[in-house]
């Protein structure tokens, strides 16, 4: 963008460079104020409901501050109870890296399976497409997250459906062991909007690069695991970045299905904080659990990047 | 057999197979209506079920009563004036930020531009402790403001997908403009708005969708019942402790997800674009 821009821009002025020199600085003075004349709401935007935010609840998650009065300077203490002090902190990370580790798996394997198959099928691949994005649609509002707990409620679908197989229903919600699953599964269940990007990203692939492949005499496995997956690997790459983050930030799902029960088996990061934060109002120790969070995201964002130089295939 | 017949047979199975795993995945949903329909004592006898013995839409009357003496018409209207609101904001400054990213050069923009890139990825639950304090210090808690105005100056998403949007236009287009005398304003409102009319209808989708199933930010922010929007209005209707009728707890859950999916339904050429052209989550 920004080469083209001043491609354009060199093209604008006149070659001779006398007046160069001249004319240069008013046009970039103007430039300069309509580009902040109409990026002023965007950077008020920004400044007001991000960057201060952020600086702040920095300086917080090093006080003891309960909204009553001002903070009180703490120093580390926040971060040294969290990790020496603190075993539902603990709890929270376990429970998060499990739930990340799986449920985002479960819904990006679902999803490219299906746009594999989605993409063979010629006819009603529309009708389909449609049906099976409605999950990912309505997923993340509070009714599915409702009629999800009663689905897996004890006189819910799934019980009722296997009593009427004969078979024995169970406590989904109430047992430590699956109550986590549940989510997972509710997680997993909106694969929708990543199979869309997966069938772009398939769609893409030139249909010549399999020519070729068939004219060397390749089998389809050959040409799954040698074309379309080093050619889907960019889309992929950009979806696990997407979907970690999205997995680590769920609140929702545990807040209303399993309100973090039972035992803490699923209490997420997020769910906790809000806990310490808007239950127990120590807005110091949930903003130190929010940097906590927020570097973690990043390392894991970081991890992935690097490591997409070694699994990342782009075609130029 | 032939070869023909063998074709046949592999599509028939094809589409069995996918047939078959979409009706399990929309079971839920499936279920959700058919439960709305059923006598509220019959929901949970035969659970499973999709086939109401009646169809009983008095569920519906009975749970749009709402609870306290609040019916469902206030929690909807609420929910459309806090959807309405940050919607129309965040695309018109959404717009206005995303051309002066993509026609104007000017000194800093880099920095913007990769400022805005990591906003985009920062998530609410990041901030909400902070922006709490903060409307907090001006008195704001228990009002829309906090809801609307986060994203009402620009939504980082709609200024990308814009951006990508606006960069498509040849600029042969601004520079005809401006030898008819068009200065940068008005080659915004004439020539780049009227062109990007397909983006902004995405983002305004997006938008409605996302505001219309937020929770976090009502669920910390309005105290008072009569202020709730449906999201927040159904976690209270849902208590387990507080349910009695649960053929009205399935039928406003059900309606709760009306809107969404008929925007949908008549959107989705937008959504689907929106989505596979810059990633943006579902």
């Amino acid at each position: 963008m920004q080469e083209a821009q001043t491609e354009e821009r060199q093209l604008n002025t006149p070659p001779d460079p006398s007046s160069m020199k001249k004319r240069k600085k008013p046009v970039k003075d103007i430039d300069n104020k309509m580009g902040y004349l109409f990026l002023s709401p965007f950077i008020f935007g920004t400044i007001a409901f991000m960057l201060f935010p952020m600086a702040y609840s920095l300086y917080l998650s090093f006080t003891d501050y309960n909204l009553v009065g001002t903070p009180q300077w703490a120093g580390l203490a926040n971060y040294k109870e969290m990790f020496t002090n603190d075993p539902q902190f603990w709890d929270a990370i376990r429970v998060t890296f499990f739930y990340a580790g799986t449920a985002v798996p479960v819904r990006l394997v679902f999803a490219l399976l299906i746009a594999l198959a989605l993409n063979k099928v010629v006819e009603m691949v529309g009708i389909y497409r449609t049906l099976l994005y409605l999950p990912s649609i309505v997923g993340g509002s509070i009714g599915v997250s409702i009629m999800w707990r009663q689905l897996f409620g004890n006189d819910g679908a799934i019980n009722s459906f296997l009593e009427s197989i004969g078979l024995q229903g169970h406590s989904w919600l109430g047992d430590p062991d699956t109550a986590i699953w549940t989510l997972v599964i509710l997680y997993g269940w909106q694969f929708g909007s990543s199979m869309i990007i997966f069938l772009a990203g398939l769609r893409n692939i030139p249909s010549i690069y399999y020519e070729a492949a068939e004219v060397d005499g390749a089998k389809p496995l050959q040409k799954f695991f040698k074309i379309t997956i080093p050619m889907l690997t960019p889309v992929i790459l950009f979806n696990v970045i997407m979907q970690v983050i999205h997995g680590f930030m769920a609140f929702t799902p545990a807040f209303i299905v399993t309100e973090g029960g039972p035992i803490n088996s699923t209490l997420l990061y997020v769910l906790y904080m809000y806990r310490q934060a808007f239950q127990f109002f120590d807005m110091g120790y949930a903003s130190a659990l929010a940097w906590v969070m927020l570097l973690i995201i990043g390392i894991f964002t970081a991890i992935i990047f690097k490591s997409s130089d070694y699994w990342v295939h782009y075609d130029n | 057999m032939t070869f023909k017949t063998k074709k046949r047979l592999k599509k028939i199975t094809q589409h069995t197979l996918l047939g078959l795993f979409t009706l399990v995945m929309l079971y839920p949903l499936i279920w959700m209506l058919a439960s709305s329909l059923k006598e509220s004592s019959n929901v949970f006898v035969d659970a499973h079920s999709l086939i109401p013995s009646a169809w009983e839409f008095s569920n519906y009357v009975d749970g749009w009563k709402g609870f306290a003496g609040i019916s469902f018409t206030t929690f909807y209207k609420n929910t459309f004036i806090i959807v309405g609101i940050t919607t129309i904001g965040s695309i018109i400054f959404s717009a206005v930020a995303a051309y002066g990213f993509a026609r104007i050069n000017f000194t800093g923009r880099k920095m913007w531009f990769a400022l805005m890139l990591m906003t985009m990825m920062l998530p609410f639950e990041m901030v909400m402790i902070p922006q709490y304090i903060m409307f907090n210090w001006f008195e704001l808690i228990d009002t829309y403001l906090p809801l609307i105005l986060p994203t009402f100056f620009g939504y980082p998403f709609f200024i990308f997908l814009m951006i990508q949007f606006i960069r498509t236009i040849p600029k042969e287009l601004d520079q005809a403009a401006r030898i008819d005398g068009c200065n940068t304003i008005s080659i915004f409102f004439r020539i780049i708005v009227p062109l990007i009319v397909p983006a902004m209808m995405t983002s305004t989708i997006f938008s409605f969708y996302w505001r219309w199933d937020d929770f976090m930010a009502p669920l910390i922010y309005l105290q008072s019942p009569e202020k709730y929007p449906v999201s927040l209005a159904l976690k209270l209707f849902s208590d387990p402790e507080a349910v009695t009728n649960w053929g009205a707890l399935f039928a406003m859950t059900t309606l709760s997800l009306l809107p969404i999916m008929i925007i949908f339904f008549i959107f989705q050429r937008y959504i689907v674009d929106g989505i596979s052209t810059s990633g943006l989550k579902g």
